[in-house]
């Protein structure tokens, strides 16, 4: 999956945008790789992430299958991390997002020092990844770079839609749903925290960044084109 | 997928959260339907939505008393209030679209979720791409446009007539009846996707020449493409040899996925990854 390479944005729009993931790998190290994907998850933890997720379960904001009709005035918005870790029940990929520099850059330094064996990746800006691996003392091993998107691009939506959308790359959260959730902040009937919690209760792997999200709602709130 | 008719009550929610935007509102029935030709079956409906499980009679009545009083009741935009989704049993070829739509879901053919590869993720122990060789993920569909497989298979052809070789471990390749040539399944050509990816390598050397042939071969089909390109880094970690190709070609290179080489082959017996480049 290539879920979190094709965000929309420059460089300076990754600024708070760290994505660390773990990976296990069919045939090389997916054997017993459950309680190093909790261990990931839980050093990723101290580092205050604004989400976590795996990619079997979900992040850490999930929907209901029985939801109570008291939550449209009281509604939980609140990620529960702990959830996450616990639900890791089989060899896939785990994902933690930070906000910040300092705290991708802690993380990827105490990863490498547990040693957990599993392939380590971080999707931000070129540069933003080149410093976590400065910080922790490692050179890069391999890079996919994201060139964007092409070919019939008069489909896309604007980019204040396609900026929040793309923060689920499977596409699991609509550009529709993005517009609207934009539009709703536009009108004042919700703010950009509580929109951003929508939107990611449908990131069916936990990479969504509500922060990033808040941010860029509340950029596209006094937008008038 | 579906949607019980008896239980929606036409609040119109999931009209917006469709990825596809293939669920309205039927102004006969007055119930939400899904066009079935669009519908990729990713399940963002189902999944993605929290439900109630109120009484349809009850809310159908307390909208007509809310609309004939031209109040607006603001719910959670993510609720269906009546639970009306119901997935169905999925069928070849149409559980295709589920694989290749619904993240939660691992492909059969490589057992990783999402779009069913590991790419440049697990190079530092699958040696997939090699020193002097360039990876490409040529993924279609994405953001929110979807694509069908005959398209996926305009680009394959191409791709095969230029001779390149296509990612065993990719789903896309698992479902050609003949790699050489690049051709799909012929009952799966009408089948749509949220996104897929086709997964080639080549020497560093024809990268510029796959681009060119991308950008070709995309102006004929009919969605967007994302690309992306692996490559292996030197021992310094610096990368001096694919990204000036790639901006020599008119790329701006702002995002990455980078892989720092923390992982090790821990299976018992699993063969160490093979560095071997690709022959021109």
């Amino acid at each position: 999956m290539t879920n979190t390479l094709h965000r929309f944005g420059d460089a300076q729009s990754f600024r708070d945008d760290y994505i660390v993931f773990a990976i296990a790998s069919r045939g090389k190290n997916e054997i017993n790789a459950v309680p190093r994907l909790k261990k990931f998850l839980e050093i990723a933890l101290q580092y205050k992430p604004v989400n976590l997720g795996d990619a079997r379960h979900g992040g850490a904001l999930r929907s209901s299958k029985s939801l109570n009709p008291l939550a449209h005035w009281n509604r939980n918005d609140k990620p529960d991390f702990e959830m996450v870790i616990a639900g890791v029940d089989v060899a896939t990929t785990c994902a933690a997002v930070f906000d910040n520099l300092e705290a991708a850059e802690a993380c990827t330094k105490a990863v490498r020092e547990a040693d957990l064996g599993l392939s380590i990746n971080i999707s931000t800006s070129i540069q933003g990844a080149q410093e976590c691996c400065k910080a922790a003392g490692i050179c890069r091993h391999s890079a996919g770079y994201s060139l964007g998107f092409e070919g019939k691009t008069e489909y896309l939506p604007n980019s204040d839609v396609l900026k929040v959308a793309t923060m689920c790359g499977h596409g699991m959260i609509s550009t529709s749903l993005a517009k609207k959730m934009i539009d709703w902040v536009k009108e004042g009937r919700r703010t950009p925290k509580q929109a951003s919690a929508v939107l990611a209760r449908f990131c069916s792997c936990g990479v969504f960044n509500p922060s990033r999200s808040t941010r860029l709602l509340e950029e596209a709130r006094g937008r008038t084109k | 997928m579906r949607i019980n008719p008896d239980k929606c009550v036409a609040c119109g929610n999931c009209t917006y959260v469709c990825p596809m935007g293939a669920i309205y509102i039927d102004p006969v029935i007055k119930r939400a339907t899904i066009d079935r030709d669009e519908c990729v079956e990713c399940y963002a409906c189902y999944n993605g939505m929290s439900q109630e499980h109120l009484n349809p009679t009850l809310v159908r009545g307390m909208r007509k008393i809310f609309q004939l009083m031209r109040l607006r009741f603001d719910p959670e935009p993510d609720v269906c209030p009546t639970a009306s989704f119901e997935p169905d049993e999925l069928t070849w070829p149409r559980v295709v679209r589920r694989a290749f739509s619904d993240p939660r879901v691992p492909h059969e053919s490589t057992g990783v979720e999402g779009r069913g590869t590991e790419e440049v993720k697990t190079n530092d122990i699958s040696g997939r791409v090699g020193v002097g060789e360039v990876g490409f993920t040529i993924e279609f569909g994405r953001p929110g446009v979807g694509v069908w497989m005959r398209d996926i298979q305009q680009m394959s052809w191409a791709l095969a007539d230029a001779n390149v070789s296509f990612e065993k471990k990719n789903p896309i390749t698992s479902l050609m009846t003949d790699v050489k040539t690049g051709t799909l399944r012929e009952d799966i050509l009408n089948e749509k996707v949220m996104s897929a990816i086709l997964e080639v390598k080549v020497p560093v050397e024809r990268a510029e020449e796959v681009v060119r042939l991308v950008w070709e071969v995309e102006k004929r089909i009919d969605t967007v493409v994302a690309l992306g390109v692996g490559t292996r880094c030197e021992v310094d970690g610096t990368e001096n040899v694919v990204a000036p190709i790639l901006e020599k070609l008119g790329y701006k290179l702002e995002r990455a996925k980078t892989n720092i080489g923390l992982g090790r082959i821990t299976n018992p017996g699993a063969a160490q990854p093979q560095m071997e480049t690709v022959k021109q």
